[in-house]
């Protein structure tokens, strides 16, 4: 029940905030961040909570009949993955709520209808077991996103919206596709038409057409993650976006495609994915690399940390397709870390904007001068852009790196050369924003009381997982260890069958 | 066992100067600032008393487990043995002097909190790195030092030219590191563990001598210790790295963070010994960088950089000894260094300070009287780098390293000429510095006369730096040996070959000879004929030129990485890939446009369409049949 909970809490508080905005629009603000607040506490209490039943590793289950006679159920389950995703999609999700609460002036309301829905998405495509309700959610996500960024953008917010749109929905689609075919597959091999994720594991069917299908999934989630050449939506979206647009892009919804991966085309396609891993892991490193030289030209802030991201998410596909556990529990890291700094990095830029209203660096300069607060929080989140040992993005990176190595050490060492690139743009931020000689003639006050509510924890964050990454690994630990014990046993029987031909 | 606080405590004092450092007075910051590293110095010696009081082989505390996936379980775990003992001596104490130092040379700075933060986390990471017990948590503090040299150099930001400086740093000593995670990554993958001791202990046990796996594991950890150690080919970011303040040169760019590097390869020195190829090779980049830095510190004006280039070739004579096994050599001459450089540096920023930022020793001169405690001072640290016989620390130090390099079981003469070859520049060098600075006419005006803050280091730092040197006597005379005896748990000692023990007296003799030729070298050049050195630099100006450039590095790794790196992604910033998502958009506006031709509004049109369509299927209908 607390999972319907979540959402509900969401959907509802995201139609009452808009409501309410029609007599105080500061209501409306404080109803968005209760409802975060409530919903993040209780996450907070299943992971305090969370029973160590070593048999199996769901945490909480729900399931419910929608569409019977389509198979189709309203299926909700947490496991340690699920769980940290929420984790995070609410605790980014009080932070989007805080750093709008001034520079978001027209039509309160609805925009605060738009975050919770977008955030309901974002929570539903975490925790929801059934793929037709997986595909509902993922289009909840979509449509507010398309909002916060076509109404509350920059100057050239329609063509990034409709960018965002098309991308997303093109490859929404071929992923519909996909889940309808695997509907009918299991349908006429077993007898029962069903949308169930758990009954859909271990569907069997001819190779190539398994190959077909996970290109179908695949399609949705490396454009969202995005895997070069699919991510020239992202920089766009990024910079376009207002600042709690952009946090919950970077932190959450790229997050979601790499969620798919793993839940998804790993379980569902084993065969097709190992098949697939070498070129995975190569369009991983040609982003990670890609990306990293393109943040380096880049003279708009926003739009630098965007590729930074395109950057850092190659690390993800690249992780993800090592087919190991290591690397996975990298990926896993990366996934929350990469939330937490590069949202941080957007909050800053935000903050930056609002006080000189642009995100150009050349106009930028010596900030630290006058803001030192502001000036040692970025350094922090800088230095955990370049995967500086001691925060959460080192343990993400380096565990990625190691397992990858394993897997292809080529691939890998190029990876690791991204390492220094990532130096080189992150270093380039700190330069060009906070020293060198104090350049503007406007004022640049140091970060409000509200601003450093919403920063502190944001470093506490990263502190953290950096140095005590334990408690977050031994969370998923179970879900990755038995998806990795069964992946073993397939490809071991593979080889073997292989070998008898 | 309070091993634990001696890297917590300068952690404690930088984060309380980060967080509440605006609001604290100066001398609550000094006191915060140099109160934590004096007492880790303190605990160091309780626990150096302990640890030879009751001749452990070491020491061992657990913090709390880092991570634990998949088999890979490094903890914060500190590992205390006879070496990392040498080493956190000598980053707390010299440490602990170049900070009170600190509190007068930064008085006037307004970021006064924030350099001693810096400083503080500097010393955590330092120790941290020396103390660890696996290599994630040396990776850890491996990348902290890193940063805070960062940090450090373009401390004065406002200067755009420091924080390039600061970046080129960072950035050319992360591409060492690059090669250093890899080899992590590929001892991980042979021994399934980071622990040191775990993989020391089973390395000879898993290679046979001269594997290739062994090679290849040794060539990345080197990688990464040329990187951080400034050696060849990644010597390039060390004298840019001068524009911090001078304490920060003392402490990190001379003294201890930059001799991580020798500490590397001296931890891991059982994986080198089966890769003896490689060892080789780190003997041959000692030997070239101690020369190639020698000649280009012969060519500098500005007094920090010959310092700079000093400290490249004496880092380049602990490779050497490294090169040719001879562990305890290394490390002795890196703790005899760590003093009379950071006496040296110190001495050389009193100097700058009190001829108002005035680098150029061109335009110093004379302060053999303004300045006679500096004079004094720089004198015998001069004379210790010079390797003057029988009175300094230096003689004792590079003596061993220069007979080592020639009789020890992996010496050749090869190594021992460039090693001799550069003992005679270093004395020339180091001699032209000191009468280009003290000696001769008053060129600028004395400021600021250096008060006890100042004067009290180096003091202490200059009777270390003589007396340092009396721990290790040669075999011919003496025959002294507590130092490396201390090591030998740890680091094997060297034998020597056979046949060259008898010669032992006239290495040294060489050796003391070319140290003194250097001094009268550089005497008849900057005193007795001033005009020789202008001359010789004329009729040899293209050589001149590429010696002071650095033997033109710089240059060629700008063409060869900089350059095409920023052309690169300056002309692909619209990003290429979106031509391909725009041409999608334009062919469908062509075709929009070209299909709203046919919406005319035109009756006729609307008619003909229709029949022509009605005659064409008409037409494939009877084809069909």
């Amino acid at each position: 029940m607390i999972l319907v909970a979540f959402i509900a809490v969401l959907m509802i508080g995201g139609v009452i905030a808009w409501i309410t905005s029609q007599w105080n629009s500061i209501l409306s603000r404080w109803i968005s961040l209760i409802a975060l607040i409530v919903n993040f506490v209780l996450a907070i209490f299943i992971w305090i909570q969370k029973p160590t039943i070593e048999s199996s590793n769901w945490i909480v289950q729900f399931s419910a009949q929608w569409i019977p006679s389509l198979g189709v159920s309203f299926s909700l389950a947490l496991d340690g993955l699920s769980l940290l995703m929420v984790l995070l999609t609410f605790f980014l999700g009080i932070f989007a709520v805080l750093i709008s609460w001034n520079e978001i002036q027209e039509r309160v309301g609805f925009f605060h209808f738009n975050l919770l829905w977008v955030l309901a998405g974002i929570t539903g495509v975490f925790i929801t077991m059934d793929l037709f309700l997986f595909y509902f959610f993922w289009e909840v996500m979509l449509i507010p996103m398309y909002f916060l960024i076509g109404i509350w953008g920059h100057e050239n917010r329609r063509y990034a919206a409709y960018k965002f749109f098309i991308f997303t929905q093109a490859s929404g689609l071929l992923m519909l596709l996909s889940i309808l075919g695997l509907y009918f597959i299991h349908g006429r091999v077993t007898g029962t038409f069903t949308f169930d994720y758990f009954q859909l594991l271990n569907t069997e069917m001819p190779a190539d057409v398994a190959r077909w299908l996970m290109l179908g999934f695949l399609a949705a989630f490396i454009v969202k993650l995005p895997v070069v050449p699919f991510h020239t939506w992202l920089p766009d979206a990024h910079s376009q976006a207002s600042t709690a647009g952009s946090l919950i892009l970077a932190g959450l919804l790229l997050k979601t495609g790499a969620y798919g991966l793993i839940r998804f085309v790993l379980p569902l396609f084993p065969t097709a994915a190992a098949e697939l891993a070498p070129w995975a892991m190569l369009f991983g490193v040609i982003g990670i690399l890609y990306g990293a030289s393109l943040a380096f030209a880049q003279t708009d802030l926003k739009r630098l940390v965007a590729y930074t991201s395109v950057s850092h998410m190659g690390f993800v596909i690249f992780g993800v397709f090592a087919f190991n556990e290591l690397a996975m529990q990298g990926v896993v890291m990366q996934m929350i870390t990469h939330g937490i700094s590069t949202g941080a990095l957007f909050v800053l830029a935000g903050t930056i904007y609002e006080r000189i209203h642009t995100r150009e660096i050349t106009s930028m300069g010596g900030f630290w001068n006058k803001a030192p607060f502001m000036g040692t929080i970025g350094l922090i989140f800088v230095l955990a852009s370049l995967g500086l040992p001691g925060l959460g993005n080192f343990v993400a990176e380096f565990l990625t790196l190691l397992g990858a190595w394993q897997a292809n050490q080529v691939l890998t060492i190029f990876a690791t050369i991204g390492v220094v690139a990532a130096t080189a743009y992150s270093l380039r931020i700190m330069q060009k924003v906070f020293l060198g000689n104090f350049s503007s003639d406007k004022i640049v006050p140091d970060l409000s009381l509200r601003e450093k509510i919403i920063m502190v924890p944001l470093v506490i964050a990263i502190v953290w997982l950096g140095l005590f990454p334990q408690s977050v690994m031994n969370t998923v630990k179970q879900m990755i260890s038995a998806q990795f014990n069964t992946e073993q046993i397939i490809s071991n029987d593979t080889e073997n069958e292989n070998g008898s031909k | 066992m309070k091993l634990w606080l001696i890297p917590a405590l300068p952690l404690i004092g930088s984060f309380i100067l980060i967080v509440a450092g605006s609001r604290l007075s100066k001398r609550m910051v000094a006191i915060v600032g140099s109160g934590s590293v004096g007492l880790s110095a303190l605990i160091t010696l309780f626990t150096g008393y302990k640890f030879i009081s009751t001749s452990a082989t070491s020491f061992h505390y657990q913090a709390w487990q880092w991570m634990d996936v998949a088999g890979f379980s490094p903890a914060v775990s500190f590992h205390l043995d006879a070496l990392s003992l040498v080493f956190i001596f000598v980053i707390t104490f010299v440490g602990f002097l170049i900070h009170v130092y600190s509190t007068e040379f930064m008085a006037d700075d307004d970021g006064y909190a924030r350099f001693f933060a810096y400083l503080n986390l500097f010393v955590c990471s330092m120790l941290t790195l020396v103390l660890a017990d696996n290599f994630a948590l040396l990776y850890l503090g491996w990348e902290g030092v890193g940063l805070c040299s960062y940090l450090l150099i373009g401390f004065w930001y406002t200067e755009e030219k420091n924080g390039y400086a600061a970046r080129k740093a960072f950035i050319v000593t992360r591409v060492g590191d690059t090669a250093l995670a890899i080899g992590l990554f590929m001892l991980f993958q042979n021994f399934h563990t980071l622990n040191i001791q775990q993989i020391a202990a089973q390395a000879p046990q898993q290679w046979a001598v001269g594997s290739e796996t062994a090679m290849v594991i040794s060539l990345l950890l080197l990688g990464g210790a040329v990187g951080k150690s400034a050696q060849l080919p990644l010597q390039t970011w060390l004298p840019d790295a001068m524009a911090g303040p001078s304490p920060v040169s003392a402490l990190i760019h001379a003294a201890t963070m930059v001799t991580a590097g020798v500490y590397l390869i001296a931890r891991t020195h059982a994986i080198f010994e089966l890769a003896p190829d490689a060892l080789m090779i780190v003997g041959i980049i000692g030997a070239a960088t101690l020369v190639l830095a020698g000649f280009t510190a012969l060519t500098q004006f500005d007094l920090k950089r010959v310092l700079a280039y000093s400290t490249i070739s004496q880092i380049g004579y602990m490779f050497l000894a490294l090169g040719v096994s001879a562990w305890s050599a290394a490390i002795f001459h890196f703790m005899i260094h760590a003093f009379f450089k950071a006496l040296l540096f110190l001495a050389a920023g009193a100097v700058i300070m009190a001829l108002h930022h005035e680098h150029d020793m061109y335009k110093m001169g004379g302060l053999k009287k303004k300045l006679p405690i500096i004079y004094w001072t720089f004198l015998i640290g001069a004379s210790s780098l010079a390797a003057l016989p029988l009175v300094t620390g230096g003689f004792y130090s590079k003596d061993q390293i220069l007979w080592l390099s020639l009789a020890g079981e992996h010496g050749n003469i090869w190594f021992f000429l460039f090693a001799l070859l550069g003992a005679f520049i270093t004395s020339i060098y180091t001699f032209r510095m000191l009468f280009l600075t003290f000696f001769g006419n008053e060129k600028t005006h004395v400021g600021h006369i250096p008060g006890n803050g100042i004067t009290i280091p180096l003091l202490i730092l200059a009777g270390l730096s003589t007396i340092g040197g009396f721990i290790e006597l040669p075999h011919s005379f003496g025959h002294f040996t507590v130092f490396s005896n201390f090591l030998n748990p740890v680091l094997p000692s060297v034998s020597v070959q056979e046949g060259f023990e008898s010669i032992e007296w006239m290495i040294q003799l060489i050796a003391a000879g070319v140290a003194l030729s250097g001094v009268y070298v550089a005497y008849i050049f900057y005193i007795v004929k001033p005009g020789l050195s202008e001359e010789l630099k004329t009729s040899a100006a293209d050589l001149h030129k590429f010696w002071f450039n650095g033997w033109g590095f710089d240059s060629l790794y700008d063409k060869l990485f900089v350059k095409p790196f920023v052309f690169i992604s300056d002309i692909n910033k619209k990003d290429i890939v979106d031509l391909f998502y725009d041409g999608l958009v334009w062919i469908s506006n062509f075709f929009n446009r070209i299909f709203s031709y046919t919406q005319s509004g035109i009756l006729r049109w609307y008619i003909m369409g229709i029949v022509i369509g009605g005659i064409l299927l008409l037409t494939l209908g009877l084809i069909k049949n």
